[in-house]
């Protein structure tokens, strides 16, 4: 698994960063509307997080979705554990279990 | 490419045969669904594995064939 230069920069992403979206578009633009519900949630609560753009890194786009045994993106890593896609951070978010992950794991968020 | 929610319906109750599944069919267009699933199977298990379950069900349809599902999923009360 180590082998596979993809799983390796993805590792270093998910690493480097607390919160990371894999996503389609930027933060500022995202061009998928599921990639912009978790970006809405994330901005409502004032998480900093990294958006990784899919849609410029071919490798990444695909490399990400057997990293994480997922077929779609976005995709949300938190200290570098998967939380999930658009559905399930969705529904996190709107039963206060996301806030309780941040707390749980020290990102600092406004409630 | 699309999909007709009947075949998506046999998929999953293929894997998961005592699942209640009540799909729609958000556009009209047999792309874009949302699917609400009840099964023992999920017992014990997170939702990303949940969701992973479905996923595997599907077989490699999901992201491919099927642009999108919006997935929720639960354990029989």
């Amino acid at each position: 698994m180590s082998d596979n230069p993809t799983f390796e920069r993805i590792n270093g992403e998910i690493n480097d960063t607390d919160v990371v979206l894999f996503m389609k578009g930027t933060p500022m633009f995202p061009q998928c509307g599921f990639s912009a519900a978790i970006v809405g949630a994330l901005s409502q609560m004032q998480v900093k997080f990294k958006g990784i753009n899919v849609l410029e890194d071919m490798e990444i786009r695909e490399g990400i979705k057997a990293f994480s045994d997922w077929p779609t993106i976005p995709q949300l890593y938190v200290k570098g554990e998967f939380v999930g896609g658009c559905d399930i951070v969705k529904e996190m978010y709107e039963a206060g279990e996301l806030h309780k992950m941040f707390d749980d794991k020290s990102i600092d968020y406004q409630a | 490419m699309a999909m007709e929610s009947a075949e998506l319906e046999r998929m999953i109750k293929e894997a998961l045969p005592d699942a209640e599944i009540a799909i729609e069919d958000l556009r009209g267009d047999g792309d874009h669904y949302s699917a609400r699933i009840v099964s023992g199977a999920f017992a014990g298990k997170s939702r990303v594995q949940q969701h992973q379950m479905v996923y595997a069900a599907l077989q490699g349809k999901m992201g491919d064939q099927l642009h999108a599902l919006a997935l929720t999923t639960d354990v029989p009360a």
